[in-house]
């Protein structure tokens, strides 16, 4: 492509950004040549995002410059990021679920054209890249997959010399992922620059050339992934050796001890996802893993199996013997059911309390934390105090306010909250969202030592990685309908990225293998930390 | 900062209502010292003061509860008239009887007939979904029908040459006073125990702790086992309850006997009360002082300088104001931003209001 003879499309010169307390880029500099699909790794808070967004001109650098095609830049607003042909694609996506594709991708422009005109640019950027997706449709008909299309589809009508993007595989199955992965390798051929930014090693291995890790907001290393071991590369980012999970050793044993059968309850209006027929068991030590797509059914499920959703649920959920469903989210509590919904901010705790409050929201029966209706602060202040301790979350103390941890010591906190309990069923959503690989790995070696003492825990996530290193078995959730149980050891990912995508047929027996579908990561299934 | 907002707001009533009487032809600095100043210094309107802010601050505390948890009961007037003509009606029924008894049953049934006022909106939004903002406001007018009809009807005082008003309460029906040769009557001393009470069971009880985390965070509260039914029905019984409670005190305290002029805006009076107290019952019974105030200064400012009657009213309103605003100025700081138009990309708007967490200043 003669990229070695001309300047690199984008080029970083010791850029550093400052925030109150805190270095968010220190003398970052790296380099993306033309055609080259260049990644951007790092921990959550190592500043890959402050990078992107002064790239994208969303903040200013304080120190340092950027050259674009080799000419020094300065990049005010995005508007003149997208002048010179910088294109991103943003980890949430801003689409109107109620309006169409094309009314979408119209909002999202500078300068719309007429809509005959913008319809047959779309079409041309569709089938340029073999882009299946129907401009009329309304967003919120469309899977997850297609609502990043719709963003790809925005960028690349501004034909951009570099893409950026930002954690685009977050949210897909492995075959979207294999799709994106095509569509982004086709740009780069065309020329097209793509800063890549992800923490999953095993697709960064398969689809970048160079990398650039960071740590702290410095660059600590650059290197060819392909070259370098998915584990040398979490090492990096996280400055020191990864600690291997201690081994599940079969501990899941004996009868089925949580046993949720056909239940189903409506889904919240607009646009919630209705259960259908729910049923798994889990036995006393075992990991159970629900894998799916976000917005299939897992928020509601959450909220059916904690009590918090009563109205018009069918079903039963038994726990060694006693029937819960018609129970309290309280009195499912005192029987032992313990949760921690995705969320954590203003779900699993309130952020304008103190920890020792939020001990009370959820623990104050178990814990002893309220008698005859009356608080005992100091009972909370002592729990939260053991938590924090027995968890190593930072934090000033228990008087701290939820809001002031960062989100990894948080959902330290809320999960430490629950476990501490002793609970004999643990069900949690997303665990490790959006939280560093140091504590990610705490929570869930806690989660497995948890399971070790005999309690059963359900893992909801959408990151397969993790519920394939965690989980005994896994299910996958599909517009409401959970799969049927498979054992994690021997599973077929292309299996469970086809129940993920919503093909039920294959769960049956006889069902004919689908040609065509390809292992999304050539080697994806080797032990590795999944980060 | 946030307890700088009603010290903010008060001065800036003060400033601006003295501006805003000038150019209406008054003398506005004078009305001002006329109605705050002079009343505070002058000892015999300080018994004045506690009785007004008795019931004030006894409805506010009521409301506070609920405020926090974001139930927003507006129907406190109506609820105090209910409460003042349950009491009534047991005062009616025992006329002819003696004892140390009928009192607190007064107080019993004044607080009962609130909580079944409020009962209404609580049991509309729990099974409907019905805004307990409109149906708690609708039910005061419902209130006041039901307080013309039987003072012009089956309570009408036999003896009472056909005045619309019940008999006067005997000795046993009315409030004793507390300080002897004063207007201070039992009333004053139960509302700062009320507040007390209030202020001990939100900082140590589930049910305040529930309160606090379904106002800050509703889907917390869910998580936390605090039924969404449970709060509105605990947040309107509070409200209605002492609203009730402080209807009788009036009714057997200063009235003493139950007329048509009863209600005079202590319920709409509370909710500016307990916000201004920052929904602290400690904060409340300072913030009922300030009320107070405006109440006493305000009629007394009618005789000494003619200033019309509606004054009082506009005071109470632009203190409301002023704290909403300084509430909203605390929170946030202006910025002069770009003039927003259409096209702006949807993905740059919300990557800026990202990026700018500046903007929103945190408040503690």
């Amino acid at each position: 492509m003669g990229a070695a003879a001309r300047a690199p499309r984008l080029e970083l010169k010791a850029i550093s950004k400052r925030f109150p307390g805190v270095v968010a880029n220190d003398h970052v500099s790296f380099a993306v040549p033309a055609g080259a699909i260049h990644a951007l790794l790092g921990e959550n808070g190592a500043g890959k995002s402050t990078l992107v967004k002064i790239i994208y001109g969303v903040q200013g650098a304080d120190e340092g410059e950027i050259a674009f095609d080799g000419e020094r830049v300065q990049i005010s607003s995005p508007r003149e990021a997208r002048a010179l042909g910088i294109g991103m694609v943003f980890q949430h996506f801003s689409l109107f679920e109620a309006m169409t594709v094309l009314e979408n991708i119209a909002l999202g422009m500078d300068e719309p054209p007429p809509r005959r005109e913008l319809e047959a640019r779309v079409r041309q950027v569709l089938d340029t890249y073999g882009l299946s997706l129907d401009p009329y449709r309304h967003v919120h008909t469309l899977s997850v997959g297609e609502r990043q299309r719709i963003e790809i589809v925005r960028a690349l009508l501004q034909q951009p010399k570099l893409l950026i993007m930002d954690e685009p595989t977050s949210v897909l199955t492995p075959q979207e992922v294999e799709q994106l992965f095509e569509t982004l390798r086709r740009l780069a051929s065309e020329g097209c620059s793509i800063l890549y930014i992800s923490h999953k090693l095993h697709e960064i291995k398969a689809l970048c050339q160079s990398a650039t890790i960071l740590r702290g907001g410095k660059v600590v290393a650059t290197c060819d992934p392909r070259e370098e071991s998915a584990r040398s590369m979490a090492e990096l980012m996280i400055g020191g050796s990864l600690k291997a999970l201690s081994d599940k050793s079969g501990a899941a044993k004996g009868e089925a001890r949580f046993v949720v059968a056909s239940l189903s309850a409506p889904g919240e209006p607009p646009f919630g996802t209705s259960l259908k027929d729910v049923s798994f068991e889990v036995r006393s030590g075992e990991i159970f893993g629900i894998a799916g797509v976000a917005g299939n059914g897992q928020n509601e499920l959450m909220a059916v199996l904690s009590g918090e959703t009563g109205k018009g649920v069918t079903g039963s959920i038994h726990l060694d013997g006693a029937e819960l469903s018609r129970l309290s989210v309280g009195a499912r509590r005192r029987a032992g059911l313990a949760s921690s919904p995705e969320e954590r901010n203003g779900h699993a705790a309130v952020p304008a309390m103190s920890l020792a409050d939020n001990a009370i929201l959820s623990a104050r029966s178990r814990m002893g934390l309220a008698s005859g209706g009356v608080i005992k602060a100091k009972a909370a202040r002592d729990y939260a105090a053991k938590v924090i301790e027995a968890f190593s979350v930072k934090a000033t103390g228990p008087g701290a306010a939820a809001g002031s941890l960062s989100g990894g010591n948080l959902q330290k906190f809320v999960m430490g909250r629950e476990i501490m309990q002793n609970p004999a069923v643990l069900v949690v959503s997303q665990p490790t969202w959006g939280v560093d690989a140091g504590a990610a790995s705490f929570i869930r070696q806690a989660m497995i030592d948890l399971a070790a003492k005999g309690a059963c825990v359900v893992v909801v996530s959408q990151d397969l990685d993790e519920l394939l290193e965690l989980c005994d078995r896994l299910a996958v959730i599909n517009e409401g309908r959970l799969s049927e149980p498979m054992a994690v050891k021997g599973i077929s990912i292309e299996r469970v990225g086809l129940l993920m995508g919503g093909i039920h047929g294959v769960g049956q027996a006889g069902a004919k293998p689908e040609a065509g579908v390809r292992r999304p990561t050539a080697d994806a299934r080797q032990p590795e930390p999944a980060l | 900062m946030m307890l700088a907002a009603p010290v903010i707001a008060v001065a800036a009533t003060l400033l601006v209502g003295a501006a805003l009487f000038t150019l209406l032809g008054h003398d506005g600095p004078g009305a001002v010292y006329e109605i705050f100043v002079k009343t505070l210094f002058n000892p015999y309107r300080w018994q004045d003061l506690l009785v007004k802010a008795a019931p004030l601050a006894m409805t506010a505390t009521g409301l506070a509860i609920g405020f926090r948890a974001n139930v927003w009961n507006i129907g406190a007037e109506g609820q105090y008239i209910l409460g003042g003509l349950a009491g009534t009606g047991v005062a009616l029924a025992t006329l002819d009887m003696t004892g140390s008894w009928i009192l607190p049953a007064m107080f019993v049934c004044g607080i009962l007939g609130g909580m079944a006022w409020a009962a209404i909106p609580a049991l509309l939004k729990t099974t409907l979904g019905v805004n307990e903002i409109l149906s708690s406001l609708m039910l005061n007018y419902v209130a006041i029908q039901i307080l013309y009809y039987l003072m012009r009807g089956p309570w009408k005082d036999p003896m009472g040459f056909n005045f619309p008003q019940t008999a006067m309460f005997t000795a046993d029906q009315t409030l004793p006073m507390v300080v002897p040769g004063t207007l201070i009557h039992l009333g004053v001393p139960l509302a700062a125990a009320v507040a007390l009470t209030a202020f001990l069971v939100l900082a140590r009880t589930v049910t305040g702790f529930q309160m606090k985390v379904v106002g800050l965070a509703p889907k917390a509260a869910a998580f936390g086992g605090f039924g969404a039914a449970s709060t509105v029905w605990i947040a309107l019984l509070a409200g209605g309850g002492l609203a009730g409670l402080a209807g009788i005190i009036e009714a057997a305290g200063p009235f003493g006997q139950m007329v048509p002029q009863f209600p005079t805006g202590y319920g709409y009076t509370a909710i500016i009360v307990a916000f201004l107290g920052r929904l602290n019952p400690l904060g409340i019974l300072l913030a009922a002082l300030v009320l107070a105030l405006t109440y006493v200064g305000g009629e007394s400012a009618q005789t000494t300088i003619g200033l019309p009657s509606a004054a009082t009213g506009v005071f109470q309103s632009m203190m409301l104001f002023f704290l909403l605003a300084a509430d909203i100025l605390v929170r946030y700081r202006i910025v002069s931003g770009r003039p927003a138009h259409a096209g702006v990309p949807a993905a740059e708007a919300a990557a800026d209001t990202a990026a700018k967490p500046k903007a929103k200043a945190v408040t503690a």
